[in-house]
């Protein structure tokens, strides 16, 4: 494979927090178009990883490349726009707006964000706004929130709160997405439907890398698992190969070995 | 030992419609009771009208036969409710120590052996006391918001979601604990939307749709019937069970 595959390049991250050291020199790849999973034992630092991938930690070590380009350090906005967007295993959204409004805001490149363009351009924002409207509209009823886009997002349930958390992240036209334990507290039947989402964001060109303690999910979705322990990258491979790895299932998967 | 019971339970926030629409439930010691459903049925909000969270809340919610009253969290904790919420149940800039010590604040005495004694549950914990809840992975926050809960000595245990985000290792071992505590004495009511594994180390499944309760009976039973598998267990729910 050459290098030019790779979409995504973490380099020897190292990051504390009071003392604590959450990455101890962290290293992998994400080759484009894949979905790419991330799994590993609480507090080996997967969090903490893509929170310093996507700008949200200050004075970590090691670089991270995206595309082709110097992201380590940026400030979250400029990775965003860069086309590299995550959500967050904790889904909070703004409390004062519903969920229609929510899903709205986060249309890219609306040109009706600047008003010297929404008043130059009337007819451009509204043709804008109306196809923005369908989408936001499309993904939330594939998402079975349709029927509570009037909802003030305060009052979602916790799997309703994540479920918006993947609409947001969809609806931002992204090139990659880093999703946070998408599938926590979302009931099983629809985690299967999501499962199959993600699949065709995946075919449609997006590169996804995922964090999940969710196994059947990760071997039914996954091109390639990651695995971290300890704030350090541990091994790689197919489902099928990272399971069998002795330290993994030792490690990770709980199996009592004979 | 101590029985928890609700009689047509109905609640909601103030600014919405109901979104518990007359529930009965009775969670007697050594049960571990599993309620499953889809999201926004109102599982959450049923454990938080229990735990007396919720002012809007009509008909009976009693401990072994008295009546605890509505939006009194307190009087819920002193009669030997602990609740443990899905999100925000520790103090992020507290360390682990001070939020052990916030959840004995009722304890007039012994404050240090029932500390000792969480941390002998949960080894875990005992290398993170000084850090601060906030710089814990979202799995070591878990433990800790069930080791506060048990900080008061429950009799009734109220989880939501206590797996969410734990990996599969740790989520066998909290199981594996809670089904101890039930075990003990304690009576348990749990959402779970690791609902299969859930409802494995269970003794009852009570099934929540739309505000009501569709289904409640024998955690074995629940697994096997193959309308609950299709609707709420997940289409692929017969291979998990097979892998275990």
């Amino acid at each position: 494979m050459t290098t030019s595959a790779w979409l995504l390049e973490v380099n020897d991250i190292r990051a504390a927090f009071g003392g604590v050291r959450a990455l101890d020199g962290a290293s992998f790849s994400v080759e484009q178009g894949t979905i790419t999973g991330l799994i590993g034992p609480n507090g080996a630092g997967k969090t903490t990883v893509f929170n310093c991938i996507s700008g949200l930690v200050e004075g970590f070590a090691g670089a991270v490349r995206f595309d082709g380009i110097d992201i380590a350090r940026a400030r979250p906005e400029v990775v965003s726009r860069s086309g590299l967007v995550r959500s967050f295993q904790l889904a909070r959204g703004c409390p004062r707006m519903t969920v229609f409004e929510h899903l709205m805001l986060y249309g890219p490149k609306q040109v009706g964000e600047s008003v010297f363009r929404a008043l130059a351009n009337p007819g451009v924002v509204r043709r804008q706004e109306q196809a923005l409207r369908e989408r936001a509209y499309e993904v939330a009823k594939r998402l079975r929130l349709d029927h509570v886009l009037d909802n003030l997002v305060t009052d979602l349930s916790g799997g309703q709160k994540k479920l918006l958390e993947i609409g947001r992240v969809l609806l931002t036209d992204p090139k990659m997405v880093l999703l946070d334990e998408p599938m926590a507290g979302v009931n099983p039947t629809l985690v299967d439907e999501i499962a199959d989402q993600l699949a065709a964001v995946r075919d449609s060109g997006v590169t996804i890398l995922l964090i999940e303690h969710e196994m059947e999910l990760i071997e039914r979705l996954c091109d390639d698992v990651i695995v971290m322990a300890e704030g350090k990258f541990l091994t790689r491979g197919s489902f099928d190969e990272v399971t069998a790895d002795r330290r993994v299932q030792e490690c990770y998967l709980g199996v009592q070995l004979q | 030992m101590t029985t928890l019971s609700a009689s047509v339970v109905c609640g909601g926030y103030a600014t919405a419609e109901l979104i518990v629409k007359g529930v009965d439930l009775t969670v007697a010691p050594r049960e571990l009771a599993v309620i499953i459903g889809p999201n926004g049925a109102g599982k959450s909000t049923f454990l938080k009208l229990l735990a007396g969270l919720l002012p809007k809340r009509t008909g009976d919610v009693s401990i072994d036969g008295t009546t605890l009253p509505a939006g009194d969290a307190h009087a819920a904790c002193e009669r030997g409710v602990s609740f443990v919420p899905q999100e925000r149940n520790v103090f992020g800039s507290l360390s682990v120590q001070e939020n052990l010590e916030m959840g004995g604040y009722l304890l007039r005495s012994g404050l240090k052996s029932r500390i000792e004694e969480q941390l002998n549950r949960f080894p875990m914990l005992r290398g993170r006391l000084r850090d601060k809840a906030g710089n814990l992975s979202g799995g070591q926050r878990q433990v800790l918001a069930v080791a506060v809960a048990l900080m008061t000595n429950p009799s009734v245990l109220l989880l939501d979601e206590p797996t969410a985000g734990l990996s599969p290792a740790a989520a066998k071992e909290i199981f594996v604990l809670i089904r101890e505590l039930a075990a003990s004495g304690l009576a348990i009511l749990m959402v779970e939307q690791n609902a299969l594994l859930a409802l494995e180390y269970g003794t009852r499944g009570v099934v929540l749709v739309a505000g009501k309760k569709l289904r409640d009976d024998a955690a074995a039973s629940v697994i096997e019937d193959d309308e609950i598998r299709h609707l709420f267990l997940g289409r692929a729910a017969p291979e998990i069970a097979h892998r275990h």
